[in-house]
């Protein structure tokens, strides 16, 4: 285990550090009194590395990140995984706006609420498949512009001040999952978008997905699956084919 | 070449005690400063409440001159519409750069000497008086700006990074119940002392992390009610808009959010009978006062601080509670560099106005 003290320290410095360490061969890396600093992991490229942070990270946490796993035993910011292709990332507590913003890989797991604008621009390509479980709840424009990739939100934190997710959610979604558990007012959809009952091998990625939340944040997985899923998904894969050019 | 990006997108934060106990400037500094970054060194500034105690009940005017023409010139305005109380200069630590020359005056409305320019003078519209008197030093006064002009209150800012304006103006040693602060990343208007956040009149101050593209209807709109918009930056027309539709035309800050940031039309046509009347007369009676365009702001009043993002939310803000004392920022982390242990760490929702006043006990204190 590899320690290093964040305090005070500059973020281009702290992730100086972090990059050193890895180049030393250090696996596990501690990261004490994180407070802002912006950019940690990002573009980092080794799978067998895990790197624990104590404090708030700051913005675009993982940006760009190809391999290591990050763990923050705190809320994180705006921007985690912005356009990260793969690795991980676990939040144990609430992430701020633009969560997993063009992402196209590795997968992110939120304990808590998650900000306006998650996972928006998402996508997917061949193997690359990005997976973001949130375990709260989310704000506007969640799934905006989402071209792929899987995106799960359990809700385990609305009441009646406070709904699962909300308006403009899915515009101009046209490729990729959304699994919503309980249900979705119609309002708060797009129009190009429907819902639909999940299919069986759906139900298999929720659980599979499910599951590994529960290990990580300690959940009660029978509690969570004892509520049913709606799927978000696009009516077409070519939603503004005719905006321009009348279609046929 | 060493390849960097510039972080974009000014830094907000603030913070008020709401039983009215006073701190120095240290905390609101680290806050803002662990957000240094988000500015570039174009601007900075503090907005302080309390910091005036022996001379609460005095209009504070924090002036800002090019020179001591400008001074000699205002001063004589001075002299003739106001009793000034006590005044001198506002005290600085050197700063290593061309800088304006700062005055803070204790001034109180009085009689005018002559029966025309009494007429314009009612000791019930003191504030009034004090609106027109700003307006026409900013817009007639050549090299004079008044940058904050409320009571046992005050502006400080400037061209610099903000532990820099901080250090300046010695904002370590006032103490204030309710700071807010900014970091500016200039992005289509001048960066220039003036220009600096936060944007103040009367009591009120805004900083502002965005763009009002609206900027031209909003001033058009407040042309017409008299306010002058002369500092060249668009935050400025918000510090007026509360002016004429809080304090003029007394409507709450929760009104105040629904003007600010409306919801799209095609969410007020989902709205039951009642909600939708109401929204659809805003958007008809102030529509010019709508803001465009993203932003997250935190205003400060007298008695109080609220915070407000745009309708879809295109700016980020945080708040958070502990004990007394309630807090906003850009990050979290800005937050949590000051405060340990919060009580409660919440993400405003887009338009929804978060307001906190001063207890009846802590207004009290600082204004009774």
């Amino acid at each position: 285990m590899y320690e290093i003290d964040a305090k005070d320290v500059y973020y281009r410095d702290l992730n100086e550090q972090i990059r050193n360490a890895i180049k030393n061969h250090n696996k596990e890396l501690v990261i004490e009194n994180v407070c802002g600093q912006y950019y940690i992991g990002c573009g980092l490229s080794d799978p067998d590395v895990t790197i624990t942070l104590h404090g708030v990270p700051g913005n675009d946490l993982g940006a760009f990140m190809n391999g290591p796993e990050i763990v923050v035993l705190d809320d994180a910011q705006d921007g985690v995984g912005n356009t990260m292709n793969g690795g991980r990332i676990i939040v144990h507590g609430s992430a701020g706006d633009v969560l997993a913003y063009s992402m196209r890989g590795g997968s992110l797991f939120i304990e808590r609420d998650v900000g306006y604008r998650a996972c928006i621009h998402m996508k997917a390509y061949k193997e690359m498949n990005p997976t973001v479980v949130v375990g709260g709840c989310a704000g506007a424009f969640m799934g905006e512009y989402m071209a792929g990739g899987t995106l799960i939100l359990l809700g385990l934190t609305k009441s009646k001040n406070k709904p699962i997710t909300g308006n403009y959610l899915a515009t101009g979604m046209h490729g990729g999952s959304i699994f919503i558990r309980g249900s979705v007012e119609p309002h708060l959809l797009w129009e190009q978008v429907k819902t639909e009952e999940p299919s069986l091998e759906d139900y298999d990625l929720i659980k599979e997905n499910v599951k590994e939340f529960c290990n990580i944040f300690k959940n009660d997985y029978n509690e969570i699956m004892n509520e049913e899923f709606v799927k978000v998904v696009p009516k077409s894969t070519r939603p503004y084919g005719d905006l321009y050019i009348p279609g046929p | 070449m060493e390849l960097a990006k510039d972080i974009s997108g000014c830094g907000i934060a603030g913070f008020i005690n709401t039983d009215g106990s006073l701190v120095s400037g240290i905390d609101i500094v680290d806050s803002i400063t662990l957000m240094k970054d988000r500015g570039n060194g174009l601007g900075a500034g503090f907005a302080a409440y309390g910091i005036y105690p022996d001379f609460k009940d005095f209009y504070a005017l924090h002036i800002m001159y090019d020179d001591e023409h400008a001074r000699k010139i205002t001063e004589e305005y001075l002299d003739r519409k106001l009793h000034i109380e006590q005044h001198g200069g506002m005290p600085t630590r050197p700063i290593k750069k061309k800088r304006p020359i700062f005055f803070v005056y204790f001034v109180e409305p009085r009689e005018q000497s002559t029966k025309a320019e009494s007429e314009e003078f009612r000791k019930e519209e003191e504030d009034e008086f004090m609106v027109k008197l700003v307006m026409h030093i900013n817009e007639k006064i050549d090299g004079a700006f008044v940058i904050s002009s409320g009571k046992n209150m005050g502006v400080f800012k400037g061209v610099g990074y903000p532990d820099e304006i901080a250090n300046f103006f010695r904002v370590d040693e006032y103490k204030a119940c309710c700071w807010t602060a900014h970091n500016r990343f200039p992005t289509n208007t001048p960066g220039w002392w003036g220009g600096a956040h936060p944007f103040s009149l009367l009591y009120w101050t805004v900083v502002h992390n965005g763009e009002i593209s609206s900027y031209g209807a909003n001033k058009r709109y407040l042309e017409m009610y008299g306010y002058k918009c002369t500092q060249k930056t668009d935050t400025e027309v918000v510090a007026y808009l509360l002016d004429l539709i809080s304090r003029k035309h007394g409507l709450s800050f929760d009104m105040v959010g629904k003007i600010f940031s409306p919801p799209l039309w095609e969410e007020i046509e989902k709205m039951p009978k009642e909600e939708k009347e109401l929204y659809t007369a805003l958007r008809m009676t102030y529509g010019g006062a709508l803001l465009n365009g993203p932003f997250s702001i935190i205003v400060g009043y007298q008695g109080g601080m609220f915070g407000l993002n745009d309708r879809i939310k295109l700016r980020p803000l945080v708040a958070a509670k502990k004990g007394a004392t309630v807090f906003m920022a850009s990050e979290e982390s800005a937050i949590r560099y000051i405060a340990k242990d919060l009580d409660e760490i919440w993400m405003p929702k887009a338009g929804e106005p978060v307001v906190v006043n001063l207890t009846e006990e802590g207004y009290r204190k600082i204004y009774g």
